[in-house]
């Protein structure tokens, strides 16, 4: 199902990012990079992806000239167990808080929900964000974070950061026009190391839905961007949709590609985790929105919904995409 | 029919190189050997021990150089470059036990290091042990004992 939005406007974004993504081809975008070491000034990992969660949405607090009683809710998700870094970052805010979790689509579930919160009229401002941590989500879906195993081409990286989005009902430069949620696919993909072709179908799904619905053609916008598929999944994706008559080759790209150079850095295909998307959003392809290199972007994350104890039983790796369509305001 | 979606995903997703892994491993391995029987012949000639002797300080080495290595976060970029060769023989089972030592220090030492310090290396002591069982009464039951 999608939902078209009249009313509901982007009004202010804060991004950390850490050592990767500062020698990344998009580093200049973000308004904090700390690069000393991956603990933030904490002395654990999970403490580290907290307090970055817990700045970004104060620091976003601040820049917007709000107050905390000023926001109806937030809205936030990461991918530790019980989504340990929101719940625990909430601790420093008065604020109504949602907890939400779509894996690395979170942040787009996230812009779903605040979105259609406010479009309902039951909220005039909501904060939506999200985090991730490439050691945290080493140690809690893989191994410890200093043991290294070969690791296979098809591996994605877990960004580090994150992001914050301030949504409102006045008139701003930036407009969320539509959203899609997604259904949750699976092709029996097993392999935990090849994300980009468990979560490429939910992705097709969505958009073929979302263009669908709307009656209109990929063209219709200047960008399609997915979350975190990766070199592998983005050419799978381009393929199976030109089956569809879907034609995506021209104005389509991954944010886990926009973020990490792979030819340069050793990111294996390409950058993932909940803060890929919405980094790449909040601080490239906004501002580049309001210079008038996009007018109308659709931003579709993509994210594997698995559990590790699933995964060892052997079931297969269902996933999920939601897209959200953003439009500049002359 | 065979799914067309997962026709490309076998079309896109790169095949490993496994021949340039294995010799890597190979010729990687084979000089991580030849360096320890080096030292095997040394520490035999300096400190006037026997073969077996020996043997025990070279794995006592490897363990320590390995814990040192992962403790000061290189082991795992060594292992990217030098693959398997590095994880098969007791350096990656120490290396197993010290990042997961480090890794849950955090969480304290009972409750942390002391029930996680296993977590990769539990398996190989497990099957390491039941293995010796098997072959063991298969050595007593066609040699003797």
């Amino acid at each position: 199902m999608t939902t078209k939005f009249n009313n509901v406007y982007i009004d202010e974004c804060y991004t950390i990012a850490s050592i990767y993504e500062k020698d990344g081809p998009i580093s200049d975008y973000f308004d904090l990079i700390y690069d000393k070491d991956f603990y933030y000034g904490c002395d654990t990992f999970e403490k580290a992806e907290e307090k970055m969660l817990s700045n970004s949405i104060s620091k976003l607090i601040n820049r917007a000239k709000v107050i905390d009683s000023d926001v109806d809710y937030v809205i936030s998700g990461d991918l530790e167990n019980q989504i340990a870094s929101s719940n625990y970052a909430m601790r420093d805010f008065n604020i109504p808080f949602l907890g939400i979790y779509s894996a690395c689509a979170t942040f787009g579930q996230g812009l779903l929900l605040g979105a259609n919160l406010i479009e309902g009229k039951r909220a005039n401002k909501i904060i939506v964000a999200t985090s991730s941590h490439n050691m945290v989500a080493e140690k809690q879906f893989r191994n410890p974070t200093e043991y290294g195993a070969p690791k296979k081409k098809s591996t994605t990286w877990t960004a580090t950061g994150a992001a914050s989005m301030l949504l409102t009902n006045r008139k701003k430069r930036i407009k969320i026009t539509s959203a899609t949620a997604g259904i949750v696919q699976d092709k029996g993909i097993k392999d935990v190391n090849n994300m980009g072709a468990v979560m490429a179908i939910a992705a097709a799904d969505t958009i073929k839905r979302h263009l669908s619905d709307l009656k209109i053609k990929a063209d219709y916008y200047d960008l399609i961007l997915t979350g975190d598929l990766g070199i592998y999944g983005k050419n799978i994706l381009i393929d199976y949709l030109k089956d569809s008559g879907i034609d995506l080759s021209k104005n389509y790209d991954d944010c886990g590609l926009i973020l990490y150079d792979i030819k340069k850095q050793p990111v294996y295909a390409g950058a993932s985790g909940p803060v890929c998307s919405a980094l790449v959003l909040c601080s490239y392809i906004l501002k580049e929105m309001e210079r008038g290199k996009y007018q109308k972007v659709l931003i579709v994350p993509t994210g594997a919904v698995f559990n590790s104890t699933k995964v060892f039983q052997k079931d297969s790796i269902p996933s999920i995409a939601h897209a959200i369509g953003l439009e500049v305001i002359n | 029919m065979k799914d067309r979606y997962l026709e490309l995903v076998s079309k896109y997703t790169p095949k490993e190189n496994i021949l340039k892994n294995a010799v890597v491993t190979f010729l990687a391995g084979g000089i991580l050997g030849t360096l320890c029987e080096l030292l095997l012949r040394g520490y035999m000639m300096w400190f006037s021990l026997s073969r077996s002797e020996s043997g025990v300080m070279v794995i006592l080495t490897l363990i320590v150089i390995s814990s040192i290595l992962t403790a000061l976060g290189v082991f795992d970029y060594c292992v990217s470059k030098l693959k398997s060769a590095l994880i098969i023989p007791i350096t990656g089972f120490a290396h197993s036990i010290t990042s997961a030592a480090l890794e849950y220090r955090k969480e304290g030492l009972v409750l942390g290091i002391g029930a996680n310090i296993f977590k990769l290396a539990g398996s190989v002591i497990v099957f390491g042990i039941v293995s010796v069982y098997v072959f063991g009464i298969i050595r007593l039951l066609i040699m003797g004992g």
